[in-house]
């Protein structure tokens, strides 16, 4: 045997027993979760690696509690499950709204400072959330705006629109000029080539968009922190599950239901539209 | 860009002027522009407006006396002074923040890529479920921060973290390991943490790199007897050195401002305490604004040295 031979044979072997290791160290951590959630306490307590659930020990009394209002001796997460969905889904749809001409002027239009505008965004993206934070927290404290979740989306819709407009600049490139030149032939204005031509093709990125953009609002977590924490009724699913885990001795078992809770709308989301959001998070990866 | 390709000519809307007939090109280049600004307004204005602003306020706040408690007193343009930066460089802790900052910084960037290389690696050829392999290996970066680091915080607790029970029973360790609290493990811990949070946006980068890889220039050094590790020395990995530096300065960057990570899983203690984790401790639990803000432009100006410095060295590459 060469040594052509004994690496391609051996690479073989190592490369399917990577994919096994890699697939073990990202999904374990869910299925974890996920088991741990069902279990009772006394049950992990008794008996910490074990890795099913024992048909008769299976519980969603974990739920229930994550689940109730806070009124009810629950942990009221239901409120902050419709709190997260209100910022996320304002968030998504507002960034949408300011990025879509945004990036559609830096694709097609020759305007003063245009060159300017891409470095900007890469600035913005870079800089120090944190340091962005302080001054933040003084006007909001000021303008009286902390606490609010308008002030929450303001700042998520910053946070998200310059991937948004650098993502959806990409894709407009892509599509072929003569397709809007020929609906300027036909008569159609700068406004009605774009909502006629120029969004209908560019819908698969601007859903890979939308996607981002919503992953990145329910995500969040240090903003939520610094803008909501006196408010619990205008806790977001992250900050309401962080405070829990400070809290007086709550069950882990009740935390992973809640990081359940927490995680599963991303995760559905995620696997329906796997392929949109890849491809659309990869396009323009080579410009860098 | 498309448009500014010479082919594109015929356009009405970026029709060069014909120097017989000026006035109508010019008024449509004009108009142009004109649509180019509006379109581009409000993205400006939310991003001078909620960042921009607030940059250079960090700044101005970093020279002033403020607290949480007299921030209702205070102007934009006080009195200045040089008390803030003089008190963060001087508080207990400072060099250590910074060092560990670096440290978790260098260490998280390093590791990210380097998975993110061998996922990529694998998953290049097409293998029945593929798909799903490739989809499972995103899990990490999109879920949710405060659920992640709770599942690790669960598996690797000394009473009924999963780790700990195997370790003990399998692996023979004496007693359970605290990973997170003690000062030997915590910071190596937090690394390994972020290298398998973010080795995904590395993958992502990668794995795009190499499918855009000629397969005939591996072909070709097949034929002339090149074995698999040489090809990818001697092949894949001089095409993929440009994106890997890309990469080094992105996740630096990302992995220097980061916050939520090392507060979440250990609240910065046990030496983990990173400089925007101190931050915070200053805004919030001192009320300090002025340290606070003094502290973050510190990082600030750090980073971009660091930036810079990186730039200078592989600066080619990442162009």
């Amino acid at each position: 045997m060469d040594r052509d031979m004994v690496e391609t044979v051996s690479l073989r072997w190592l490369r399917r027993l990577v994919v096994a290791a890699f697939l073990v160290i990202t999904v374990f951590p869910f299925y974890y979760m996920l088991m741990l959630s069902v279990r009772p306490i006394e049950r992990l307590l008794l008996d910490p690696g074990s890795l099913v659930v024992g048909f008769g020990e299976l519980t969603v009394a974990t739920y229930a509690e994550v689940l109730r209002a806070a009124d009810d001796g629950g942990q009221g997460f239901l409120t902050f499950i419709r709190n997260s969905g209100l910022v996320a889904v304002a968030a998504t749809v507002l960034t949408l709204v300011v990025a879509i001409p945004g990036a559609y002027a830096v694709a097609r239009l020759r305007f003063f400072g245009r060159r300017q505008v891409d470095f900007l965004f890469l600035a913005v993206y870079l800089f120090p959330s944190i340091v962005i934070a302080i001054p933040l927290f003084v006007v909001f404290t000021r303008a009286g705006l902390r606490g609010s979740l308008f002030g929450l989306v303001l700042v998520y819709i910053s946070q998200t629109l310059p991937v948004s407009v650098y993502m959806l600049k990409n894709y407009f490139d892509t599509i072929p000029v003569s397709l809007e030149e020929s609906a300027a032939i036909d008569g159609a204005g700068r406004l009605g080539i774009i909502r006629r031509v120029s969004l209908p093709l560019a819908m698969p990125s601007i859903m890979a968009v939308a996607l981002y953009d919503f992953m990145i609002a329910w995500n969040e977590f240090l903003f939520a922190l610094l803008f909501l924490v006196d408010k619990p009724d205008r806790w977001t699913v992250s900050l309401g599950l962080s405070l829990l885990a400070d809290g007086v001795e709550v069950p882990k078992t009740v935390l992973m239901a809640g990081s359940v809770v927490l995680t599963l709308p991303i995760v559905i989301l995620f696997f329906a539209s796997e392929r949109l959001l890849t491809e659309g998070l990869t396009s323009g990866a080579e410009k860098g | 860009m498309t448009t500014t390709t010479p082919g594109t000519g015929r356009s009405p809307t970026r029709e060069r002027p014909a120097p017989a007939r000026r006035r109508r090109p010019l008024t449509l280049r004009r108009r142009e522009s004109r649509a180019g600004l509006a379109l581009v307004a409000p993205t400006l204005l939310v991003t001078i407006a909620v960042i921009g602003i607030p940059i250079v306020w960090t700044v101005v706040l970093a020279f002033q006396r403020v607290r949480l408690a007299t921030l209702r007193k205070t102007g934009l343009f006080g009195e200045f002074t040089m008390d803030n930066v003089d008190r963060v460089l001087h508080t207990p802790g400072f060099a250590t923040t910074l060092w560990t900052t670096l440290v978790y910084s260098i260490g998280g960037t390093l590791g990210s890529i380097l998975l993110g290389l061998v996922a990529a690696l694998v998953v290049r050829r097409p293998f029945r479920g593929r798909t799903l392999v490739r989809a499972s290996m995103l899990l990490p970066y999109v879920a949710p921060v405060v659920a992640v680091t709770f599942v690790w915080q669960v598996m690797l607790d000394p009473q009924l973290g999963i780790v700990n029970d195997w370790g003990q029973r399998l692996l023979g360790w004496d007693a359970p390991v605290p990973f997170l609290s003690q000062e030997s493990t915590a910071l190596a811990t937090v690394i390994v943490f972020e290298a398998w949070r973010y080795f995904p946006f590395a993958f992502l980068f990668l794995l795009a790199r190499l499918q855009a890889a000629p397969g005939e220039l591996e072909e070709a050094a097949r034929v002339d007897g090149a074995t698999p590790t040489q090809r990818f020395r001697h092949i894949l990995l001089p095409q993929l050195l440009p994106v890997i530096a890309l990469l080094g300065v992105l996740r630096f960057i990302m992995t220097f401002n980061k916050f939520d990570d090392v507060y979440l899983l250990t609240g910065g203690s046990a030496g983990t305490e990173v400089v925007s984790v101190r931050v915070y401790e200053f805004l919030t639990a001192r009320t300090d604004i002025g340290a606070a803000a003094a502290q973050a432009v510190v990082l600030a100006v750090v980073l971009i040295v660091f930036v810079l410095i990186y730039l200078r060295f592989f600066g080619r590459r990442v162009d």
